[in-house]
């Protein structure tokens, strides 16, 4: 069983490298949001501060949504989701390393760039540990929920608004809380609230959204 | 547990419907080990739609199906170890290799086969010397027979073949009706449909959906 969870994600990792342009989307989208936003505003140090946690967060959120179709939209289209439907093994623990996968190609390097943009943002170095720490443990859930809406609406054509209807409002505490974990950083107080919460969130998300996937899986093979 | 009878797949009045349209009803037939069984029917009359409900993809509106004696949405580990089922779509990886394709087909039945008999599985599709060509290097029929090779290496005793020869050459329909050959005189069990005609020089059941 964990061997499958490790083939698995091992052969998203490998299909997404080996198609690059894909998994570099997300990133270059995240950046130039993050990048433009004090050119269309008056720049001044104070105010770039003010609207980072939020901009960065928004960014975040809407990068990590534009690449949930590839979540299971090719295996869907290819046959593989049979497939893997038909394994003898748990089907939640494919979804998770799926989502793993996922993550890993697209969370985990919105967290790697994330401070560098910080600094862009006149973040200082206690609220940019946050912000990384917020993203680490937010977009994770952003993966595990989208992957419900995603299942749902892989068979649906041109699906891509019902997934943002279904997933965005699921979207929403984890945006605020995370967002607000800097704010408050920014103004010199203690996050661990925020932190706490969005952990609890990455508990709850890592130990249900698997499963409600998995049966979405199968609700939209059995048409 | 030895079972009483060598019984494999039993279905149970069986009914499905698409889109307000009865396609079948009341279907129960029983399928033996070493038996092969053709599903006909005209198109449109719930071939496939059959087919991805024995393999348990789709459930059926009413009605049963059982793995020795044992429904398959409860015993569905047990079942996916001894079954493989093979749709229209290629499941193919473009950016993967053959090999690769294979190895994953194979991973997602926890399969673990040795290399020598991977490359035997793909010279007798005829595939030997494509081992490491990417998947959107082959043609539709090349795919075609990578799922066969994966068909030779999966250790399953009933297989669920839907259109097995579309796309494939003389050859290929050849090699397939002698893979069905083979599998039954092993002891296995195949199910399939197929609108090209399969001679097969053997006892065949048949269902016919224009009559359920």
């Amino acid at each position: 069983m964990l061997k499958a969870f490790y083939y698995l994600l091992l052969r998203d990792m490998r299909l997404a490298l080996r198609s690059r342009h894909e998994l570099a989307n997300p990133l270059i989208f995240f950046v130039l949001v993050v990048t433009l936003f004090p050119l269309a505003v008056m720049p001044t140090p104070e105010r770039l501060q003010e609207m980072a946690p939020g901009v960065i967060w928004v960014a975040a959120l809407l990068s990590v949504l534009l690449s949930l179709d590839r979540l299971f939209k090719q295996d869907y289209e290819d046959g593989s989701l049979d497939q893997l439907m038909l394994s003898p093994n748990p089907l939640v623990v494919l979804v998770l390393a799926k989502v793993g996968a996922h993550w890993l190609l697209t969370g985990l390097p919105l967290v790697i760039i994330a401070p560098l943009l910080g600094v862009f943002m006149q973040l200082s170095s206690e609220s940019l540990s946050v912000l990384i720490w917020s993203l680490l443990l937010g977009t994770p859930v952003l993966s595990l929920i989208g992957a419900i809406g995603v299942s749902l609406t892989v068979a649906v054509n041109r699906g891509g608004v019902l997934l943002s209807l279904i997933v965005l409002p699921l979207y929403i505490p984890v945006l605020i809380f995370g967002a607000n974990a800097i704010d408050v950083a920014n103004d010199g107080m203690s996050v661990r609230g925020q932190l706490y919460f969005l952990g609890a969130v990455l508990a709850l998300a890592l130990s249900l959204a698997p499963l409600a996937t998995a049966v979405a899986l199968r609700i939209t093979a059995s048409r | 547990m030895p079972d009483p009878t060598p019984s494999l797949l039993t279905t149970d009045k069986l009914e499905c419907t698409r889109d307000d349209r009865l396609l079948f009803s009341e279907l129960s037939f029983q399928l033996n080990a070493g038996e092969v069984l053709q599903i006909e029917g005209p198109n449109g009359s719930g071939k496939t739609s059959l087919l991805r409900i024995l393999s348990g993809l789709r459930r059926a509106d009413s009605g049963s199906v059982k793995w020795q004696h044992k429904d398959i949405l409860h015993a569905r580990d047990d079942y996916y170890a001894n079954m493989v089922y093979i749709g229209h779509l290629p499941c193919i990886k473009n950016d993967l290799t053959t090999l690769e394709n294979i190895r994953v087909l194979l991973d997602t039945r926890s399969q673990a086969v040795a290399a020598d008999q991977v490359e035997l599985a793909l010279s007798r599709v005829g595939l030997a010397g494509f081992e490491d060509v990417t998947g959107k290097a082959l043609s539709s029929g090349q795919r075609r027979r990578v799922l066969l090779a994966f068909l030779l290496l999966a250790d399953a005793l009933l297989w669920i073949l839907d259109e097995p020869l579309t796309a494939l050459d003389v050859k290929g329909v050849d090699l397939m009706e002698s893979m069905i050959l083979e599998h039954r005189d092993n002891g296995g069990s195949v199910i399939f449909t197929t609108h090209h005609g399969m001679r097969l020089p053997c006892e065949m059941k048949t269902v016919d959906l224009s009559r359920c």
